[in-house]
Formats: C-alpha cells, sequence, structure tokens
C-alpha cells in the first residue's frame, strides 16, 4: 500500500522517454547552422582563414569592400528594395483585408493564397518579367495597335535601376504570405463582433477595420514581417531575374565574390556579408521607427473620430488593388507555361503561332535529371521535418509544456537573419569539413528553412485536436504509439500533408542554400532557372520555371486530395 | 475464444486531493462497489471532470494530485492510462471519425481476447446486433443518430474489458426521451457486468437514475 498522501509525480510516463529529447533536438538544428555559419562568416570577414592563407585579423577585407566601385548604391539598393516592398507588401494586404474582412469574399482571398504561396520566388520572378518585360504579353497585347511598335522598345523595365520591377516581384510574392499568416491571426480578432460595435459606433467597413482591428493584427504578425522585411533586404534569386545590374543589390554582389575563380575575393565575400547583417538590421530598425510613427498617425487620426469609408468604389478600388499583385504572378505562371511550348512568337504577335513540345523534348533528359534531384532534395528534409516536428507536438501536448515566445523567436531565427551571411558562413565550414557539394549538406541546410515554416502550418491543428480522442483511445487500453498512428495521425492526415506539401514548396523554392552549399555541383530546377534567366534562351527558361513551379503546385493537389479521398466515406473528418 | 477476466473490485479513493495553483478543487474518500454509482455533483467549473481526468490518467500537468486510488489492491494512480482500464463516456460519443462503425467496435476489442481478424469483426459485429445496430459496421459513424453513436461508444468501452466506468455528463447531449433509454442501458450494464461507476453529472435526475451514493462539490 502506497503512502496515502505522496503527491503522485508524473503523468506523462505514457510518453517513451527518449522523446522528450526532440525539442531539444530540434532547437539545436536551428540555432546551430545559424549560429556556426555567422561565426564562420565573422572570421573570413576579418582576414582569417588559414585554408585560405587568411592568417588576419586585418581590416584589408572589409576595406576592400566598401572600396568596390558601386558599392554604396548596391548597399542602398538592398536596403531600399528590402523597406519598399515589405511596406507595400503589407500595406496591400491590410487594405485588400479592410475591405472584405467579415465578407463572403474572405473565404475566396484564403483559396487564393495557398496555391500562390506555394509558387517559388525564381518562377514567380519570371513569370513576372515575361508579363512586364518590353517584349513581354502586356506590351505584345497592345502592339502594334495602341503603341505602333512592331519591335519590342528599348525600355529597361525588367532590371531597371531603381529595382522597380524586383520590388514588384517581391511585394507579389510575399503578399501571399503576409495574408496567411494575417488570416490565420484574424479569428482570434472576432472580426464580426467588432464590426458590429464599430457599425453601431458608425464606422465604415474599411474605416471599422483600421481603427479596430489592423493594430492588434499587426501585433498578431509581426514577426511574420520582420521575416518578409529580412528577406527582401538579402534575397538574391529574385534580385538576380528581376534587379539592377550595374551595380547589383548587396546579395548578388556577394555570391558574385563568393563564386569568383580568385579564392582572395572570398575575404570579400565574408566581409560584404557581415555588411549585409548591418543593412538588414538597419532596415528593421528603420522599420521599427517607421512603426512608432505609424502608431502615431494612427492615434491623431483615429481620435479625430473620422468616419468616412469612401463607400463600394472605393472598396472595389481597394480590392483590385490587393488582388493585382497575385493575379500578376498568376498571369506570369500562364506565360511561363504557355513559352515553354511556343512555336514561333515574333514580337507583335500577343499569343505564338503554334504550338510545340520542342523545348520539352530538347530540355528533356537534364529536366528529368534536375526534377529528380530537386524532389530528393526537397523530400528527405520533409520527412525528417515532418518526424521532428510531430515529435515536438507530441511532448507538448503530453507535456503541457509550449515553448511560449522564446520557441517562437528561435523558429523564426532562420528567417530573421540573412540568409546569404550564415548560408555563406556554412559555405566556408562545408569547405573545410570537405562536406560542400554534398547533397546530403544541401538537404541539411533546406532542413533549417523548411522546419519553420511547416511547425507554424501544423502547430494550430495539432494543439486544436481534440485530446478528449485520446483519452478515449487510452481508455480503451491503446498506449502512445497506438494512440499516435491509429488516432492522431490517421485523423490530421490532412493538415499532416498540408504541412508536408509546404516543405515541399519551401525547399523546392530555396536558391541560396542550394547554390552556396551544394558548391554548384547540386544543381536543381531553382539554380537551373536563376542561371538560364541571365541567358537569351526563353523557352528553355520558361520550361525550367514550370517545373520549379509545377511540383509544389502537384504536393499541394496531393495534399488536398489524397485525404478527401480517404475520408470519401467519412463525414466526420475534416478535411480543412 | 476467451473473454477478458472481470476482476469485480471495488473502486476505492482514499484521500484524493486537486489542486490547481495552491487552490484544493477536490478532496474526496469514497468506496464504489461493483455495479455501484458514485454521482459527483456540482455546478460547471468546480473541477468535477478534473476528477475523472484524474482517475483516468488524462490529469493535465498544471493540477497537482495527490492520494491513493486502488482497486483489488492495486494502485491505480501508478499505472500510465492505457493500463489502468477505466472505460470513458462523454457528452458526446467520440466515435473515431476516420474508422468505420465496426472498426470502432474492433479497435477497442483487447488482443488478449482475439489476435484473429474475423474473429474480432465477427465479434464487434455481434456487440452492434446487440445493441439494435446490426448491419451498421460498414457505415460512416458522423451517419449515425445521437442515440445511435451513444450506444456504439457504450458498447466500445464495454468490449474493451474495463474495471470501472467513468461517466462525463454522458446524456446531457440527448434527449429527454432518449436520455431515459441510454441511462437505464448504462446503469443495467455495470450493474450486470458488476462495474463500479462514477458519474460526473450536474442533472439531479441522472443522480437519481443511478441510485447510489452522491458526493456534492461546491
Amino acid at each position: 500500500m502506497p503512502d496515502p498522501h505522496r503527491t503522485v509525480p508524473d503523468r506523462v510516463r505514457t510518453l517513451p522517454g527518449w522523446l522528450r529529447l526532440a525539442p531539444a533536438f530540434t532547437i539545436a538544428l536551428l540555432i546551430v547552422p545559424v549560429a556556426a555559419g555567422l561565426v564562420a562568416a565573422l572570421l573570413p570577414a576579418f582576414g582569417y582563414f588559414p585554408p585560405l592563407g587568411g592568417m588576419g585579423p586585418s581590416l584589408d577585407p572589409l576595406r576592400d569592400v566598401l572600396s568596390a566601385p558601386g558599392i554604396g548604391r548596391s548597399i542602398f539598393l538592398a536596403a531600399m528594395v528590402g523597406l519598399v516592398s515589405s511596406a507595400i507588401a503589407l500595406g496591400l494586404t491590410f487594405i485588400l483585408l479592410a475591405c472584405v474582412w467579415d465578407t463572403p469574399c474572405l473565404s475566396a482571398v484564403r483559396r487564393l493564397v495557398a496555391p500562390l504561396l506555394s509558387v517559388p520566388h525564381a518562377a514567380a520572378a519570371v513569370g513576372l518579367a515575361f508579363l512586364i518585360a518590353p517584349s513581354g504579353f502586356l506590351f505584345r497585347l497592345i502592339s502594334p495597335g495602341l503603341t505602333g511598335w512592331d519591335r519590342p522598345p528599348d525600355l529597361l523595365i525588367v532590371n531597371d535601376e531603381w529595382g522597380l520591377a524586383m520590388i514588384a516581384g517581391l511585394v507579389a510574392k510575399e503578399m501571399p504570405f503576409l495574408l496567411l499568416m494575417a488570416l490565420a491571426a484574424l479569428p482570434a480578432l472576432d472580426g464580426s463582433r467588432r464590426r458590429m460595435v464599430m457599425a453601431s459606433l458608425g464606422y465604415g467597413r474599411g474605416t471599422g477595420f483600421f481603427v479596430a482591428v489592423a493594430p492588434q493584427l499587426y501585433r498578431l504578425i509581426r514577426l511574420p514581417v520582420f521575416a518578409v522585411i529580412a528577406y527582401a533586404s538579402s534575397v538574391a534569386d529574385v534580385a538576380i531575374v528581376l534587379g539592377p545590374t550595374t551595380p547589383a543589390p548587396l546579395p548578388v554582389r556577394i555570391l558574385e565574390w563568393s563564386s569568383d575563380p580568385d579564392l582572395s575575393t572570398r575575404f570579400m565575400a565574408a566581409a560584404a556579408a557581415l555588411v549585409q547583417i548591418v543593412v538588414t538590421l538597419s532596415v528593421l530598425g528603420l522599420w521599427m521607427l517607421g512603426e512608432r510613427v505609424a502608431g502615431w498617425l494612427w492615434l491623431k487620426v483615429t481620435t479625430s473620430g473620422l468616419r468616412s469609408g469612401g463607400g463600394p468604389p472605393m472598396r472595389a478600388a481597394g480590392i483590385v488593388l490587393g488582388l493585382a499583385p497575385m493575379l500578376a504572378i498568376a498571369l506570369g505562371i500562364l506565360l511561363l507555361i504557355l513559352w515553354s511550348v511556343a512555336g514561333p512568337w515574333r514580337f507583335p504577335d500577343s499569343f505564338p503561332a503554334s504550338l510545340s513540345l520542342r523545348s520539352w523534348m530538347q530540355m528533356g533528359s537534364d529536366a528529368m535529371e534536375l526534377t529528380i534531384t530537386s524532389l530528393i532534395v526537397a523530400i528527405v528534409p520533409t520527412l525528417v521535418a515532418g518526424v521532428l516536428i510531430i515529435a515536438c507536438l507530441e511532448v507538448e501536448q503530453r507535456t503541457g509544456r509550449t515553448g511560449g515566445s522564446r520557441s517562437l523567436l528561435v523558429l523564426y531565427l532562420p528567417l530573421l537573419v540573412p540568409q546569404v551571411t550564415f548560408l555563406f558562413g556554412l559555405q566556408f565550414l562545408s569547405i573545410v569539413g570537405r562536406t560542400d557539394g554534398m547533397i546530403m549538406s544541401v538537404m541539411m541546410a533546406h532542413l533549417v528553412f523548411i522546419l519553420p515554416y511547416m511547425f507554424l502550418s501544423l502547430a494550430d491543428p495539432y494543439r486544436r485536436f481534440d485530446k478528449r480522442m485520446l483519452q478515449v483511445a487510452a481508455g480503451l487500453g491503446m498506449g502512445f504509439w497506438r494512440q499516435l498512428f491509429q488516432i492522431r495521425l490517421p485523423m490530421m492526415v490532412g493538415p499532416i500533408l498540408t504541412a508536408l506539401a509546404i516543405g515541399i514548396a519551401v525547399s523546392i523554392g530555396q536558391y541560396l542554400p542550394t547554390l552556396l552549399i551544394g558548391a554548384g555541383r547540386v544543381p536543381t530546377l531553382t539554380t537551373e532557372a536563376v542561371a538560364l534567366s541571365a541567358g537569351g534562351d526563353r523557352r528553355a527558361l520558361a520550361v525550367a520555371a514550370t517545373l520549379q513551379a509545377l511540383l509544389p503546385f502537384v504536393a499541394f493537389w496531393i495534399a488536398l486530395a489524397v485525404p478527401s479521398f480517404l475520408a470519401r466515406h467519412r463525414r466526420g473528418m475534416q478535411i480543412r | 475464444m476467451k473473454s477478458m477476466p472481470t476482476d469485480n473490485a471495488a473502486l476505492t479513493l482514499i484521500d484524493v486531493m486537486i489542486r490547481l495553483d495552491g487552490r484544493t478543487l477536490i478532496d474526496i474518500s469514497a468506496t464504489v462497489e461493483p455495479g455501484e454509482v458514485l454521482t459527483v455533483m456540482g455546478p460547471s467549473g468546480a473541477g468535477k471532470s478534473t476528477l475523472l481526468h484524474a482517475l483516468a490518467g488524462s490529469l493535465a500537468p498544471a493540477f497537482d494530485l495527490s492520494g491513493t486510488v486502488t482497486m483489488g489492491g492495486e494502485d491505480i494512480l501508478s499505472l500510465p492510462a492505457e493500463t489502468r482500464r477505466m472505460g470513458l463516456l462523454f457528452q458526446d460519443p467520440l466515435l473515431f471519425p476516420h474508422l468505420s462503425v465496426c472498426g470502432n467496435v474492433m479497435i477497442a476489442i483487447p488482443r488478449a481476447v482475439s489476435k484473429n481478424r474475423h474473429e474480432r469483426q465477427d465479434l464487434a459485429e455481434d456487440a452492434l446486433t446487440a445493441i439494435g445496430l446490426g448491419g451498421y459496421g460498414p457505415r460512416d459513424p458522423a451517419t449515425l443518430s445521437g442515440g445511435q453513436a451513444a450506444r456504439v461508444a457504450l458498447q466500445r468501452t464495454l468490449l474493451s474489458g474495463p474495471r470501472a466506468l467513468l461517466l462525463d455528463e454522458p446524456f446531457s447531449k440527448l434527449d429527454a426521451a432518449l436520455r431515459q433509454d441510454m441511462r437505464r442501458l448504462v446503469f443495467d450494464h455495470a450493474k450486470a457486468r458488476k462495474l463500479p461507476v462514477v458519474l460526473v453529472t450536474h442533472d439531479p435526475a441522472d443522480a437519481e437514475a443511478a441510485g447510489g451514493e452522491i458526493f456534492q462539490l461546491d
């Protein structure tokens, strides 16, 4: 007989002990590469890297970078594009939400977001280029009728020196992400009731949103916004496809220096990677300053009691404005597909004279190999991430210990530190460890970026799961593994497959990790599409970019189709 | 075909105390004889369900639990939830939505009873016939009526060979006529199998139908 007054110590015995290591292991997986990469970029930046003869410490690399021609402009471009594109993307997101919140349109927007989110940055950028270039679709539509042009005008639209095309590309690509985050946060703010309260105070839908919802919504999506800013100020692939070239934004120049056959420029690249952190941090700092100003302005305007909303015409304009960037991406993807099967397609013609599969045939075996590599590099880390995340969430659910806001910050760490910087450091490390160019290393690098997105996608459905189902199962005599594999996972097949599709989409979209850690020896559809974007072969580019866009799309399609099929006779299964 | 041993032991609670943030929610000592019902009553938020979670082994970690619970001399609280054999019934039937009606019952049959798939299926079909749902096996549980689902949930629990039944407002979502039938069905089964029952409810009619000792929470 046990002592009747003892405190019953432990009610999580059901959980296998070793599984409790999962959260710590996952956190290490997120922190260690970022930290190691940062340190490894720091040392050569100050001239210390013995394998290349750098015995430092020295300020020469930094001096070389800062005296490189056009460096000021490169830095300015990176910062400006990052700041402006994020501000516009956030602004349009809020405008769109203000017009559609608490209306049936909201679910239409929700449905639009997922497929657009799956489009990789590079493919979206190439599609946009096909749309707005002087020889692109828009000019073809109005030529020669409106313009009188029978040859492409000599305009610098794509790769323009102010980075406008690049900003457009980033806005279009970041909006779906911000929308997704905002849509996920919106229910917590109880829109319908706020809308009623605001309406009773005489506020229209739009003004009501900005007064009653926007500030809290922004607070909820602040981390994702920061991730967008950090990404946009250090992005390479979109910059290569759409950005200015003489000089290019800083991240592109870091890439150039790091791939220069003259190994001594590696020190410059490291120093520039350091400058990149300063640039990204400065942009984030400026943004936080902007937050203050915006908050002050908001207070001024809202306390003035201004109510006029502009009515339906303003709403319509807002919806068009908000949807335009996303429609541009959709149109761009259609153009990619069209170009990949286009026969002869002379300039003012809106559509190709004939269709042919020649480009696909020509690319055939190459494309097949690239696709297989891309898939392997995507699927393996996605599965690993899936197992780790489920283990973490299971531990969290069974022990009741959520990591709180600190673990959220760890989750966002790889998204907040400029990719180009710590990946560059990791490249140094992998050269030292002779693991560069190995497909394993590339998969490890992808894992770091896949984990956060998959976790964010799976955490909510996992936490919302009706725990009584598991309590009933335990009462029926099912232990931990049976509860997991026979009850929880089958019931969650929808969210799990969605998370896996997100993992694959994120991996397929990764340009820098593939290029830097793969040392150019692990070519994927992404690196190929970006490499081809500089050349003149539109059709080959179209094939590569189409495939790049297609893979995530297929993954999402499977993630929708399979659960619906499995649950076709099971109405009680919630697919979404 | 073997059947699960019925232990027919009393469920004994000795100084079971549940605290949250230093506040005592429940402090109870009681003995529930086989076939008898202990009814725990109280307003919502008083922690009635918490007691069931403690007995079932699914108490949230935020709670502090002390005391002893035994069945036939065995210390229940030191067992993991899945070996306590505490049959749980909630106000929702909580049939597993990804399984068929038959699958829901089959999953509950202990492997000690039968490892053979066909035999398990036959057992499940028989059990469904016994509650007037013969031929319902292949159906989607979501297509059952509230009363049918409640009966499947009860049968599922009974087939798992429980040593005791823990009922968490199990009749509150059924309409009045159905509630009578379900009450009788549950209590008759418990009596026939000599299972001690802990019932948590806020409905005095439940307590009356149960006919056992009443423990009032406030």
